[in-house]
């Protein structure tokens, strides 16, 4: 850890003040983008956790590997790849639109178009209902 | 029974009073016998007519309660004196471990939280028993019955696989292993009781389902008694999640407020679902409709309530704050879940048709908008039970997929924005049919003002904010008017002036505004803290200043400081604002002496606009005292706790509503 | 008094069994263990600076022709310790073991293996975690089973005992894929 805090300090000669921050970057978009890779990707040894929020020695290794490869210029495509080609799909918290994850994304669409022809269909009924029609 | 009261009791002297333990198992068959009593003899009686069967139900429900009372009392004294011959004190406290710990450890584990969880259902059985109102004695008695089979199921859960009393003898260790540190928090006193109170009192909406399915009375009549037993459930839940977010924000030490863990999500599903049912029973009070419905949404939010508990409880799924993987505790609760729910649900199924009621209104009515409004909850309680159920049917595909932030908030975000753009059409208007002019008039002046007034805000705030942040704040701004507007034009209209006007509505109406409003400021809160927050991780050595937000933070020094079962490392960060004193803030990591474990303590500044935030990393250089510090600036984190006060303050105020109390329900009825 | 359309009364029981039943199929998994995603492929170049051999470099090459355990251990992992009475005598046994020693301190693992014994043919150093990423791991131990072409044939997660060897490795140790 040292080490890789030494090694950050001399690969980053602009950063001037006295305090330095951990992860750093070159614009405010790749800090940015770093914050959210950070909350997609999930800490394999932990419990369900992101990245950006566990102690475990492997997540703090992953979030250094996150911002070398985002000062790298990597894309955040990239990056995620690089851990899934490694970790596996459960490494990603944004799971992909695969023929397999495809419930996923449209089950709650698909739920919610029912749920609404219903509310077409009960309020259809009511309003003959109120006009004293027979709907028997 | 002791005759010494020594806290810091010797491992070489064991309790005096051994058989303690022994009545308060005693305590739990009882409470076991009398649920069973409470469940068989009245539905018997109900059943064959021999009314003084019914009347069996209310002082069992009493008994059982007094009972479960004793038995969590002599676990709170298994604790309060180390008794460490009982395994679950031995495996959850210790004898460094101070007072209050001791006593929220009775509900830090699988076994004692179960107790915890039977007791405040007894206690909601005792108040269903003592507060009857105008419920019929044979309604009245069948609730009590199916909350004795529910009773009964819990009972059994704990006596046969979790017993909270089970003994270490002969071979008792001398000191316990202790309440996990992450537990060793005030937050966590009143949380699960919190949590439980609503998560339980949701089997009172459950059980008045049951009651009326099986008397066939589910008329606007039993509406009205099932809806403050649901209101108040609800207000609770929506606390006790709330200081789960709390306690997550504080006590984790990464700031994060809500995770999409399946825990949290386990509560969340049945405060989705239990919102929706209380505007359902809104509509099956007011107007005689959708009466199935409601019935399936309270049979729905307990039978939530119910998977919540099997996923905290089974392992099945991974999770931080889940209980020892067990799969036989898992089998037992999916048996029980698999005869309640399915059990219910047939009984729904065949009752049901019987329900039928003929009642109209039109497409422009808050009858349609509340029904807009069951779509949208409902759809989001189905994304969250997608969600946190798909790593599971992955699983049965054979492929891992974790499910987190990205999918939740892709969902969550739409839908709570066009909740809140059609709350406000919905309330402006009348039950059954609305003049569309005269709606559009009252929404003529409220949306270029909410929409002028929110992009006001964002500009002159400082900072950017997407346009999704924008639209946020637009409706925050328009639900929080329309609420507003509404009050002072109902309180003006009985021309009294407007203090004594509102003091002429009623509570109800007032809980829905606070409700509403509470909606609005957590939005707001959520806005604020999602795109206007700072986070800096940084490397400081003692003397670093740094500015985060328009604050100094000194990092001045790093002491040494021993607590009463850990020894911690704090680190003194004096805050200043342009030369102004606001705080000196001393997060902690903290070493817990007997497991071992590592916690990070992080120390906080609130006020109302913001919080700040320090936790202590890594040590990055011990020559230099060089630590990984962590700071965060936080905007409008406190409206969340504020906006969930406003829910639970606005659901205790609604359900104390006089026309719950009063003795003559028409009377109540002309004041509404 | 049967409606009509009283069938849609029984949607919410149909669709509680099909959830009852899954999760009655994936009760008593274990949720903690991984599959690798590196099943079948080649092992992730290597090129490690040797513990034992000062100046040396451990790469790929060194696991082609034999069948091999990479395990993956520390001065640091508890469980380790536990697991290295067994890997002592695997080795025995002529079973080639490869010992990455993943985020330690080179010292550190030289007196280890001086006090304990040696079980390894090659002892990989990873200080920095980077290779660790590149295999997947989360922790020590991990072993993986490599066989002579060099392929990852299965990663197993904890402790390595006599149980685990007969459940899990036995199986794939030496058989070559149909």
């Amino acid at each position: 850890m040292k080490r890789l805090i030494l090694m950050l300090l001399c690969c980053c000669p602009l950063a001037l003040p006295a305090v330095q921050d951990i992860y750093q970057f070159d614009s405010v978009i790749d800090e940015q983008r770093f914050r959210e890779l950070l909350v997609q990707l999930r800490c394999p040894k932990c419990q369900n956790q992101a990245i950006s929020d566990s102690d475990a020695p492997i997540a703090q290794d992953m979030r250094q590997q996150v911002a070398e490869m985002i000062r790298a210029g990597r894309s955040d495509e990239e990056i995620v790849d690089y851990f899934v080609q490694r970790y596996g799909d459960f490494v990603s918290y944004h799971p992909p639109l695969t023929p397999q994850t495809m419930i996923l994304w449209l089950a709650p669409l698909m739920a919610m178009g029912g749920g609404l022809l219903l509310v077409v269909f009960q309020i259809r009924r009511a309003r003959r209902i109120s006009r004293g029609e027979d709907i028997t | 029974m002791r005759k010494r009261l020594d806290h810091s009791n010797c491992p070489e002297n064991p309790p005096e009073s051994p058989l303690v333990a022994e009545l308060g198992h005693f305590c739990l068959w009882l409470a076991l016998a009398l649920a069973v009593l409470q469940s068989i003899l009245p539905v018997y009686g109900y059943v064959s007519d021999k009314p003084w069967l019914l009347a069996v139900a209310r002082p069992a429900a009493l008994l059982q309660w007094l009972f479960l009372s004793i038995g969590l009392l002599t676990l709170a004294w298994a604790f309060y004196s180390h008794d460490f011959t009982i395994s679950y004190v031995a495996g959850h406290s210790n004898s460094q471990l101070p007072l209050g710990y001791r006593i929220s450890a009775i509900w830090g584990g699988h076994e004692g939280s179960l107790l915890l969880w039977v007791w405040i259902l007894s206690l909601w059985g005792l108040m269903v028993s003592l507060l009857r109102g105008k419920v019929p004695t044979d309604v009245h008695a069948l609730v009590l019955a199916v909350m004795g089979m529910v009773g009964i199921g819990f009972l059994l859960f704990m006596l046969l696989t979790s017993n909270p009393f089970d003994r270490n003898l002969p071979w008792f260790p001398l000191d316990g292993a202790d309440l996990n540190p992450l537990l060793q928090d005030p937050g966590l006193i009143i949380h699960p009781p919190m949590l439980y109170m609503g998560y339980v009192g949701f089997s009172v909406a459950f059980s008045f389902a049951i009651a009326g399915l099986i008397a066939g009375r589910l008329d606007p009549v039993w509406a009205r008694w099932a809806r403050p037993w649901t209101t108040v459930a609800w207000a609770f839940l929506s606390l006790g999640i709330a200081l789960g977010s709390w306690w997550a924000y504080y006590e984790l030490g990464w700031g994060g407020w809500w995770f999409w863990d399946p825990v949290e999500n386990a509560s969340l599903m049945p405060w989705l679902c239990g919102t929706a049912l209380i505007h359902s029973l809104a509509v099956t009070e007011k107007r005689g409709l959708f009466r199935a419905w409601t019935v399936l949404l309270a049979l729905m939010a307990f039978s939530l309530c119910l998977l919540g508990t099997f996923l905290v409880r089974s392992g099945i799924l991974t999770s931080v704050h889940s209980f020892a993987n067990d799969p036989a505790r898992g089998a037992f609760v999916l048996t029980f879940l698999a005869i309640v729910v399915g059990g219910s649900l047939t009984l729904f199924a065949l009752r049901a048709p019987v329900l039928r009621h003929r009642a109209g209104f039109e497409w422009l009515s808050r009858d349609s908008f509340l029904l807009g409004n069951n779509l949208l909850l409902l759809t989001a309680t189905f994304v969250v039970l997608m969600g946190t159920l798909f790593p599971l049917i992955g699983e049965a595909l054979d492929i891992k997929i974790s499910v987190r932030s990205p999918y939740f908030n892709a969902f969550f975000v739409p839908l709570t924005l066009v909740l809140m753009l059609l709350l406000v059409p919905g309330m402006f208007s009348n039950w059954k049919r609305q003049d569309g002019r005269a709606l559009l008039k009252r929404l003529l002046w409220l949306t270029p003002v909410s929409v002028v007034a929110g992009a006001a805000l964002v500009a002159f705030s400082d900072g950017e904010m997407p346009f999704v942040g924008v639209l946020a704040v637009i409706m925050v701004v328009y639900v929080i008017l329309a609420q507003l507007g509404d009050w002072m034009q109902k309180a003006l209209a009985f021309r009294v002036g407007l203090l004594r006007g509102a003091g002429r509505l009623t509570r109800a109406y007032h809980g829905m505004l606070l409700g509403h409003i509470g909606l609005a400021v957590i939005v707001a809160g959520v806005t604020q803290v999602s795109f206007r927050e700072v986070e800096r991780d940084l490397r400081m050595v003692p003397g670093d200043v740094i500015e985060v937000a328009g604050y100094q933070f000194a990092f001045s020094a790093v002491v040494e400081r021993a607590g009463p079962n850990f020894d911690a490392i704090r680190a003194i960060v004096p805050v200043t604002e342009n030369g102004r004193d606001i705080v000196t803030l001393t997060p902690e990591k903290r070493t817990y002496r007997v497991s071992g474990q590592v916690m990070t303590e992080a120390a906080l500044h609130s006020n109302f606009f913001r919080d700040l935030y320090v936790a202590l990393g890594e040590p990055i250089d011990q020559a230099e005292q060089a630590w990984a510090v962590r700071i965060y600036y936080k905007p409008g984190i406190g409206w969340l706790w504020i906006g969930s006060l406003l829910l639970g303050i606005g659901g205790f105020l609604a359900a104390s509503d006089r026309r719950y109390r009063s003795k003559s329900t028409e009377q109540a009825d002309a004041i509404a | 008094m049967p409606s009509r359309n009283g069938w849609w009364m029984f949607l919410p029981l149909v669709a509680f069994i099909g959830l009852a039943v899954l999760l009655a199929t994936q009760l008593g998994r274990n949720t903690e263990e991984l599959p690798t995603a590196l099943a079948g492929k080649p092992l992730p170049a290597m090129q490690l600076p040797s513990l034992m051999r000062a100046g040396s470099e451990v790469s790929n090459e060194f696991f082609l022709g034999h069948w091999t355990l990479l395990n993956v251990w520390a001065t640091w992992c508890p469980t380790c310790y536990v697991e290295h009475p067994y890997l002592l005598q695997l080795a025995d046994q002529g079973v080639r073991i490869v010992g990455l020693n993943y985020k330690d301190d080179a010292g550190k693992a030289r007196e280890y293996l001086a006090k304990y014994g040696n079980p390894f043919v090659e002892v990989p150093a990873d200080e920095s975690g980077r290779y660790g990423i590149d295999l997947g791991v989360y922790g020590a131990p991990e072993t993986f089973v490599i066989n002579p072409e060099g392929q990852v044939v299965l990663r197993y997660v904890g402790e390595l005992n006599d149980r685990s060897w007969q459940q899990r490795f036995a199986p794939v140790w030496r058989k070559e894929a149909e």
